[in-house]
């Protein structure tokens, strides 16, 4: 059922860049989706990957480390990573625990 | 500020950790879960979580995130190890202390690469249940005290959740007939195992059962130490292969009737690493076999081979089985030696106490030796080894009293200090 979600949710704007959008199952253990399909577009071409979080409240711990992973699968393949429509206060997390170390908000 | 809302971020990770945890959820979803949840509060960008099987004496991967597909899915563990992890405790080690851990320099270049940074043993109710290891934070900052402790409490969930699952599966395993194929299967074992053993005393005609007797001699020590059965069998078991990489030395150079040359000595040596080749891929119930073979003729004091490893970096079983093997070198006629009386061998084993042997490894031989000795323990376990007129050489048993004392004297008074001299030598 998440598979469907994640492929429903997400769009592609161009071979080389990617939206996906992180809804609300990121902060579960189906959050893992999202990496199979970061991971999928990547193979498929894509070189730009945006996670939008227009959908997505607030991050958990299990969100965090599925971004984590996002990061890793991304810097493994040289894509970049970067997170849109994020609120104020997961800016401030992501800030926190270093993540915008790795990706741009834009 | 900033402090505030990583307490408040974590301890929200905390809560969600011991939800899942009594959830009783799918085991491995909830591990995977787990490590999600750690990596999360803290902003960690790679680490596993492992179980430890008592069984294969093994950390068993059951989540892995950013490692890569080719980190050690199954990592072994040496006496010594857990020994270690059981007097650490729960408390996270910083990798670069880790590093004296025998399993870690088997590991070393592969945790380097990964650029691991804390490696946690999970302790629960004094057993090792399991493991964490963790990489850099995203932030690249070092850990802080204040990570570690959240990352103790998060690990005492974790260690439960796993405690837990082990019982189940151990009232699972009781059941009658898992119990009998467990059995078929160990007896099987067994039964290759003595046949290896018998093909390696075979090339060596003139140390004809020197492999089983060194097995022997190993599982006393082991059941010496208070060891369970399972491990006391794993001992054995080591000892009867220890000499396996024999297997590919030229008979000639075994069966020498004489001293051998410098070059036929480099290939004797060669054994135990070959012996750990051999021995390595096959998947052993009990404890570390293949190490056993590979370091059993290390010396506390750093002057053995094939690594001239130090003390703590000799797994325990190879220490076990190094005393069994150089006692029965000692003990039994060779082409160009012959058998030493047993005062003086025993003398020999506690003056080398500390250099090439383990003091606490002799200590425990000797005594099942003063039992047998004193009527204590009527299983005439030595006797049968090594024939009941050696064992009856006047004066042992005072002998071996004596040596006891030194080795671990109860008052100052009666410390007699050990002498110097050099270990005894072995094949
Ligand atoms: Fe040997
Ligand atoms: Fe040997």
């Amino acid at each position: 059922m998440i598979t469907d979600t994640a492929t429903a949710v997400s769009a592609q704007l161009s071979t080389e860049t990617s939206v996906i959008y992180a809804g609300d199952y990121l902060n579960k253990l189906t959050g893992e989706q999202i990496e199979y399909e970061c991971r999928r577009r990547i193979d498929a071409g894509c070189t730009d990957l945006i996670v939008n979080f227009s959908k997505t409240e607030l991050v958990n711990s299990i969100g965090i480390s599925i971004l984590l992973g996002v990061i890793d699968i991304a810097e493994k393949n040289g894509a970049k990573v970067a997170f849109s429509d994020v609120n104020e206060t997961t800016v401030e997390l992501f800030d926190m625990l270093g993540l915008t170390k790795h990706v741009n908000i834009v | 500020m900033l402090h505030e809302h990583k307490l408040i971020h974590a301890f929200g990770a905390l809560a969600e950790l011991g939800q899942e945890i009594t959830n009783r959820n799918n085991f491995q979803e909830t591990i995977r879960t787990s490590l999600h949840l750690l990596s999360g509060a803290l902003g960690i960008r790679r680490g596993a979580v492992a179980r430890y099987s008592r069984f294969g004496h093994e950390l068993n991967m059951l989540a892995v995130r950013g490692l890569g597909e080719d980190f050690p899915l199954s990592l072994l563990l040496t006496g010594e190890d857990e020994r270690q992890f059981l007097s650490n405790g729960m408390a996270p080690i910083d990798i670069g202390e880790a590093q004296v851990l025998p399993f870690f320099q088997v590991h070393n270049v592969s945790f380097d690469q990964r650029r691991l940074e804390l490696f946690v043993p999970l302790v629960v109710r004094d057993e090792i249940v399991g493991a964490i290891f963790l990489g850099e934070k995203a932030t690249g900052e070092i850990y802080t005290s204040y990570d570690k402790e959240i990352i103790c409490a998060m690990g005492q969930h974790i260690g439960v959740a796993i405690a837990q699952r082990n019982l189940m599966a151990e009232i699972e395993r009781h059941s009658e007939e898992n119990r009998r194929l467990f059995d078929e299967m160990r007896s099987t074992y067994h039964d290759t195992v003595k046949a290896f053993a018998a093909a390696i005393d075979c090339k060596d005609k003139y140390t004809e059962g020197h492999s089983v007797r060194v097995g022997k001699f190993s599982e006393i020590i082991a059941a010496e130490l208070g060891w369970g059965t399972e491990e006391v069998e794993g001992a054995a078991v080591a000892g009867y292969l220890h000499d396996v990489g024999k297997l590919t030395v030229e008979r000639k150079i075994i069966n020498a009737p004489y001293r051998i040359n410098a070059k036929e000595s480099a290939e004797l040596n060669k054994h135990p690493a070959v012996g750990y080749e051999i021995l390595q891929p096959i998947h052993h119930p009990y404890t570390d076999v293949p190490l056993a073979a590979k370091y059993h003729h290390e010396r506390l004091d750093g002057r053995g081979y094939p690594d001239g490893l130090y003390d703590r970096e000799i797994p325990y079983i190879a220490k076990i089985v190094n005393l069994a093997d150089s006692f029965d070198a000692m003990t039994t006629d060779r082409p160009y030696k012959a058998r030493r009386p047993a005062n003086d061998v025993v003398e020999d084993l506690t003056r080398n106490a500390g250099k090439q042997f383990s003091p606490e490894i002799v200590t425990a031989f000797l005594s099942g030796m003063l039992k047998e000795l004193k009527g204590e323990d009527r299983t005439k376990r030595f006797r049968r080894l090594l024939g009941r007129d050696y064992m009856e050489a006047e004066g042992l048993a005072t002998k071996v009293k004596y040596a006891l004392n030194e080795l671990a004297p109860t008052t100052p008074m009666t410390y007699i200090a050990a002498a110097g001299s050099v270990g005894s030598q072995t094949n």
